[in-house]
């Protein structure tokens, strides 16, 4: 069903110089954190990790709950914030997808797609034959899950330990992962060009509209830079 | 008030997955060869730029508390430490937590 020896090779990932752990670890023990304060049992914040996965959403649903917002304003203010997993599922999956592969693997493992387990696959793809890729994939997405999974319970039970100091510590860590694996993908002009105009057309969008920055931000500066590239690779 | 937060959360999560779902079935119809790909492959690296740069300089919960040119400082001495390690990952993401609250406790 999954071939174990790319899985393992996916899970191992989470090792070495590369290692998304640390950052991952760094936000969702804050995240526990977080949730314990809003009135969350450990179960429920345990829960809310495994279903959702996803940072930014997470901080939202938080975000949301606080000022008492409606169901469907939480689901539209989530949807909009992770809405970034469209484009990054579409440009992922293709390279993942083989015949001979049952496809409920690519639906149950969409699930695992978030910034960091991204950018790893993207930066590792290629030293896998194409049929292996998706139980690798399931590999480092089982991997940075669990992760996110254990550092949630962590940072519930140590809240009343993270005082404002350690919490702001926690806060940038990810962020300069984030930062750090980009400028590492940064080899073609397309992405430099999406990364450059996205770091600038986001916030600049903020302006405008703290809600939508992010997606027309990244719309306008993502089709530039593919029209620019596309023009100046040829 | 627990019932509510479980309601919360499978909408949150539903919110989630959606994209990630309807990310799968665009998928089924893209090949990695075609425009199509590198055009949503340009996308998925602008939308996430711009992410991360709205996370840094217009940031909510503890990091709003911290002034912004420590922000930029923290980020572009953490950028440098990551070249100076061959681009490791895990020294600049320590080293920018450690720095940040020295910075912020004494400066």
């Amino acid at each position: 069903m999954i071939d174990i020896k790319y899985f393992l090779k996916g899970f191992k990932s989470i090792k070495g110089v590369g290692s998304p752990a640390i950052a991952l670890g760094a936000s969702f023990i804050a995240i526990g954190a977080l949730l314990k304060n809003l009135g969350f049992s450990i179960q429920e914040s345990i829960f809310s990790t495994f279903l959702t996965y996803a940072l930014p959403g997470s901080l939202i649903m938080a975000e949301s709950l606080f000022i008492g917002a409606s169901l469907i304003n939480i689901f539209i203010a989530v949807w909009l914030v992770n809405a970034r997993l469209y484009p990054m599922t579409v440009s992922l999956m293709p390279l993942l997808m083989h015949e001979n592969q049952p496809r409920w693997k690519y639906y149950l493992s969409c699930h695992f797609i978030a910034v960091s387990s991204w950018l790893i696959m993207k930066d590792n793809y290629k030293n896998i034959e194409k049929e292996n890729r998706i139980d690798f994939w399931i590999g480092i997405g089982t991997a940075t899950w669990s992760v996110a999974i254990i550092s949630t319970a962590v940072g519930y039970m140590a809240s009343d330990f993270l005082n404002k100091d350690i919490l702001i510590g926690l806060a940038i860590i990810n962020p300069i992962y984030f930062i750090c694996m980009m400028i590492g993908a940064m080899k073609t002009l397309q992405i430099c060009l999406s990364v450059i105009l996205g770091t600038i057309l986001g916030p600049a969008f903020y302006f405008i509209s703290p809600e939508w920055s992010i997606l027309f931000g990244g719309l306008i500066a993502g089709t530039i830079a593919f029209f620019v590239g596309e023009k100046n690779d040829k | 008030m627990t019932s509510n937060i479980i309601i919360v959360i499978i909408v949150t999560s539903l919110a989630t997955y959606l994209s990630r779902f309807l990310g799968v079935i665009s998928a089924e119809k893209i090949k990695e060869t075609s425009k199509m790909f590198r055009w949503f492959n340009c996308l998925a690296y602008s939308t996430l730029a711009a992410l991360i740069a709205r996370i840094v300089i217009f940031p909510s919960g503890s990091l709003s508390e911290i002034d912004y040119l420590i922000r930029f400082v923290v980020v572009i001495l953490s950028v440098i430490v990551f070249y100076i390690t061959k681009k490791n990952l895990v020294y600049p993401t320590i080293f920018s937590a450690i720095i940040l609250s020295l910075f912020s406790n004494y400066l």
